[in-house]
Parts: structure tokens; sequence; C-alpha cells
């Protein structure tokens, strides 16, 4: 176990190097923050080179990349152009994010196994039928559109919940935009659970605990339930990243300051620092998903042992 | 994360058709991941080549999907839409006379009106005439991203799968780093830069993060390919790796690419639509589904009908593709049979 764990942690860093450099390469050598920090006028070319210099960005690509990633290494996400530090930045929109992600992964949970247990053990009923052509539906709408229609319908026509959000950002007013983020996830959970309990009910350990008498209730969660989760294991945890990463386009309908909102205003305004350390964290945010995912298998799944 | 293609870890698989499941950090990008991997795995077996019995005429994978899609309610009222709005992308002016860039501010966010049944947005154009142009951008990014994503992806998948070795262990942690990128937030970074108002950088870039998720697929499905005693008995019998590749590989292997990059068009649509809602994907004059419900938002309580007909059209668009995609699926997987 700790062996495979030591391994694994191993192989995340040339992918963690990777995508950072990627994302790295992309902000500071497509674009030039130098100019956008004077936004429309031309920069006096004595302070522009002075910039530069101060902010590393005379140096060759990769020795930024190795400058920035030290002062990483030292807590140190340095400085957003108007003088807050990064650091700042992301104390105040992490939490919120997060409390966003919980939300949304809580409805994933508990509706989308309870959709997929249900219809995975109708399979090829009317009940059955229907969620697979609701999830197909729920999925074929972008995000975007459902969380306009959401918010006019229940913020604005029929006033049931605040269109938007306060800063703050409160649990209670998390509910709707979790929904929103959540429901393309919530419908993959959903088919993935039902195909899952609906190829497991046919095992003959069902059988067997069917046989000996249990009631259905058990057979269901102890049996069936553990036995079926893993592939939706995955997905949420994969899922994880995701939904933080792409909370843009629901943080910003609902105008929610929260990490998608800070990348958004950093990448319009080419704000490099911003959006490098948003993306490294996410990054990490994302590997470590993965792993815990693997190493909830050998729970799942007594037979699977990690050497 | 395990290694998805790796024939070890098939007790994990779902390993039946319905389920979709992404698997990276792409979210929708990934749709229908699991499901052609099982389909990978029984192909290898039973797929293709003529079958038994001396009378009968033998029928191939592919012949035997024909015969059980032409049946399925579900591919050809798919197929329908999808030939409906390849139409009307190529000849909008088949069923719009209008020219979606002549507008009228006086007519700003009216209602229907005869000739114009989805009333008019904020610049006073019409909403209908805009609507059915917009099909042409998106059918565009959505078939272009598609056709060099599989080309791309099955091509460097398809070569690392049947060579093995350093490069396929390179392009699997290639493919690593893409997954490990959110790929709204990689659209913002890239695009953003980009000034070109043609829907070429669009495309581009749905073809950089689009391909390894294919390459994986084709990897996959062309290791168990290859196994194949047939395979083995072509190389016995002296066939270079190019005609190994090519008559014997490739035949059996392309139907989890087909699957999967039929499911991943419809999603490509979506990220296109979603990229110029946030500004970034296509740039005005392309007339766009995506910047006409990102305009139409911040009115949506004045004039609902902006949003809601591009938003249909977008939608059901996305959904064609998707069931199309399931109703191949479905056909191609002989364990369904």
């Amino acid at each position: 176990m700790g062996r495979y764990v030591i391994r694994r942690l191993l192989q995340m860093i040339p992918v963690f190097i990777g995508s950072t450099f990627l994302i790295f390469f992309m902000v500071y050598a497509l674009g030039d923050p130098v100019a956008a920090l004077f936004g429309d006028k031309a920069p006096d070319p004595a302070t522009a080179a002075r910039i530069r210099k101060d902010l590393y960005l005379d140096q060759p690509l990769w020795k930024q990349y190795l400058h920035y990633m030290g002062q990483i290494f030292q807590g140190d996400f340095g400085t957003a152009f108007n003088g807050q530090p990064v650091t700042e930045l992301m104390a105040s929109a992490f939490p919120v994010t997060l409390r966003l992600t919980i939300v949304a992964i809580f409805f994933e949970i508990v509706i989308g196994i309870t959709l997929g247990v249900i219809s995975g053990l109708r399979r090829g009923r009317s009940v059955d039928t229907s969620v697979l052509v609701l999830t197909l539906v729920v999925i074929s709408v972008p995000t975007f559109v459902t969380g306009y229609l959401l918010q006019y319908l229940f913020g604005v026509k029929w006033g049931w919940v605040r269109p938007t959000v306060s800063p703050d950002a409160p649990f209670g007013e998390l509910i709707l935009p979790g929904i929103v983020l959540a429901l393309v996830s919530l419908a993959y959970v959903t088919r993935l659970s039902r195909t899952s309990i609906a190829e497991n009910v046919k095992a003959d350990y069902v059988r067997t605990a069917v046989a000996k008498g249990l009631p259905r209730r058990r057979v269901v969660t102890r049996h069936l339930l553990r036995n079926s989760l893993i592939p939706v294991v995955t997905f949420i945890g994969t899922d994880i990243g995701a939904l933080m990463g792409g909370a843009i386009v629901t943080e910003r309908i609902f105008n929610i300051h929260g990490v998608g909102y800070q990348l958004y205003q950093g990448i319009l305004r080419n704000n490099s620092p911003t959006v490098v350390g948003f993306v490294t964290i996410l990054v990490i945010v994302f590997l470590l998903a993965n792993l815990l995912v693997d190493l909830l298998y050998a729970v799942l799944d007594p037979r699977i042992r990690y050497a | 994360m395990p290694e998805h293609n790796e024939p070890a870890y098939d007790p994990l698989q779902p390993g039946e058709g319905e389920a979709i499941a992404p698997t990276g950090q792409g979210g929708p990008m990934d749709l229908a991941l699991d499901e052609a991997e099982s389909l990978e795995k029984t192909l290898g077996d039973d797929s293709t080549g003529p079958g038994p019995g001396p009378q009968e005429k033998p029928r191939s994978l592919w012949s035997d999907a024909w015969h059980q899609l032409r049946r399925n309610p579900v591919f050809i009222i798919s197929s329908l839409m999808i030939l409906f709005l390849v139409i009307i992308s190529i000849w909008p002016q088949l069923i719009a006379s209008g020219d979606p860039l002549q507008c009228d501010l006086s007519k700003s966010q009216q209602g229907s009106s005869p000739g114009h049944p989805f009333g008019y947005d904020t610049q006073g154009c019409d909403v209908y005439t805009r609507t059915v142009y917009g099909a042409r951008a998106s059918i565009t990014v959505g078939v272009c991203a598609t056709l060099g994503a599989a080309f791309l992806g099955s091509l460097l998948g398809g070569l690392a799968g049947f060579f093995g070795g350093w490069g396929d262990a390179l392009l699997s942690r290639v493919a690593d780093i893409f997954f490990g990128i959110p790929v709204v937030l990689g659209g913002l970074v890239f695009l953003s830069v980009v000034t070109s108002t043609t829907v070429w950088p669009v495309v581009g870039f749905i073809v950089l993060l689009g391909w390894p998720q294919i390459a994986r697929i084709g990897r996959g499905s062309v290791i168990t390919a290859k196994q194949n005693d047939y395979v083995q008995a072509a190389r016995a019998l002296g066939a270079g790796n190019s005609r190994m590749m090519l008559r014997h590989v490739a035949p059996n292997a392309i139907a989890p690419v087909i699957v999967v990059a039929t499911i991943a068009l419809g999603t490509y649509i979506a990220l296109e639509a979603t990229l110029s809602f946030l500004g970034v994907g296509l740039r005005p004059p392309t007339v766009s589904w995506g910047i006409d419900i990102s305009n139409a938002a911040s009115q949506i309580r004045n004039a609902p009908h902006m949003l809601l007909w591009p938003a249909g059209a977008l939608s059901l668009t996305v959904l064609a593709f998707i069931m199309l995609g399931d109703a191949v699926r479905d056909a191609l997987d002989p364990k369904l049979r």
C-alpha cells in the first residue's frame, strides 16, 4: 500500500510539470502581460524593460518557469497586477468554490445514484426508459442554457431563491447554482450506476444473497450497491477537479466570486500570475482526487490489493 | 488513475453499453469512454471476417450493424435531424429568405410577427434567420474538429498501440498531461490571445485537446486487435507492417473510434457554443448560437424568446449527434445482440 502510494506520487510529477508548463507557456508566451498592464496606452520602452526585468520576463521561458515554480514551493504565488498577493485572492475564492463543489457533489451522489439504482433494477420498464431519455436531454442542453433558464424561472419569475449569490456565498444560496453545476455530471452518474447495477443484478452473489433470505433492502445496499459503485466513484473523483475548474460558466451566471470568476477576470485582463497560480492549484487537486479514487477502490472491493 | 485500457483492469470496467463515463477533467468532452472500451474488448474476438455457414451469405459486423440500425427508430430520427441540419448549414437560403446581418434597430426585442415567427433580438435582427444561419458555424466546427481529432488521434494512438515501446509510453504520458488541463479553462487562455474571426482557431483548439481522448481509445482497440490469431497468421505468412496495419488490424479496431467520435461531435458543438458564450470562441460577424445566447442572456427578463430559440436549436443539434452515437454503439456492440 505504502509503496503503491509512493509510486503513484512519483508518477504524478511529470504530469504535473507538463500540465503547468503548458498553461505557463500559453499564458506567458502567447499573451504579453506587460502590454496588458498598460491597457490601451503604449508603454514607455524604458519602463516596460524595467517591469520585464522585475517580473523575470526578460529571461528565456524555461528559466521563467523554473523561477516561478521555485517561488510556488516556497508559498509565494506572486502578486496580481493590482498589487494584491495571489494567495489572498485564493483565500477568498477557494472556500466559495469548494462550497459550490460540495453542494454539486452532494446532489450528484444522492440524486444520481438513487435514480441509477431505481432504473437499473427496473431495466427495460417505463421508469428506466424515461430516466434514460431524461439524462440524454440533460446532457444535450449546455450548462449556460440551463443556468439562465433555472435562474430566470426560480429566481425571477417565481421568486423562490435569490437570482444571484451574495459575496459571502453561504450554503443556502448555493443550492440552485450547485444543481446547475451538477446537472450534466448527475446525468452521467445516473447512467453509469444504472448500467453497473443492471449488470450486477444478474451476478451469482446476488442470487445467493436472495436465496439465503436476506431482506431486499440489505441485498441492494450491502451486496449490490457496494459492488456496483466502483465506476461511479471513479467518475465522481475525476469530476471534483472538473467541477472546480469548470465552474467558470456557473459562477459567471450567478455572480459567484469563486475560482472561476477570478480566473475569468485574470484571463480577460491578461493577469498572468493569477491564472497560472490558480491553474497550478487546480491541477494538484485533480491529481490528488485521482489518487484518492484509486485508493478507495481497495475499500469498496477487497479483492483489489495494491502491492 | 489506473490505465483504463489495460486488460488487467477488466473487473473494474462497467463492461457494458449504456453508461457514459468521462474520465478526464474534460467533463462533457469525454463522453462514452467506457462503452467504447467495452466495445473494443468484445470486438476483438467475434467481429468481422466471413461468418461460418457455407450456404449463407457471409455477414460482417458492419452489415449486421447496418441491418440493426435500419430498424432502430432512434437512429432514423437522429440521422434525419442531422441530414436536415447539414442541408440548412450548406444552403440556409432554402428556409430563410432574409439576411442575418440585416437588422433594423426600430424593431429591437419585438415579439413574433407574421413572417418573423421568432421575433427580433436587441439589435433588431430577425431571430429566425439568425437561428437558421447559426447552424453553419456549429456544424462546421463540429465536423472539422471531429475529423481532425479522429484522424490525429487514431493515427497516433494506432501507431502507438501497434508498435508499443517508448513511443507508446511517451504518447500515454502526453495524453495524461492534456487530460490534466480543464477544457474550458484551456480554451479561455488559448483563444483569448487569438484575434482571427474565422472558425479555424476554435477548430484547432478543439483538435488539440480532443485527440488524446481518441488516441487512448484507438490505442486500446489496436492492442486488442493485434493479438488475434489471424494477425499472428498474417505475420507468420510474412506480411509487412503496413499491410498488417491496413488490412488486418485497422478494420477490426476502427469501430470504437467511430462511436466515440460521433458522440464527441455533439459535445464539441456544445463546447464551441460555451467558448463563444464566454466571448473567446467565434466572433461577429460569424453568426453563432453561442454568441446570440450570450447577447440575449442579459435581456432574459424582458425578452426570453431571444435566448430560447437559439438555445433550443443548439440543444437539439447536440442531442441529435449524441443519439446517433448511442444508436451506432448499440449496433456495433455484439454483446447487446
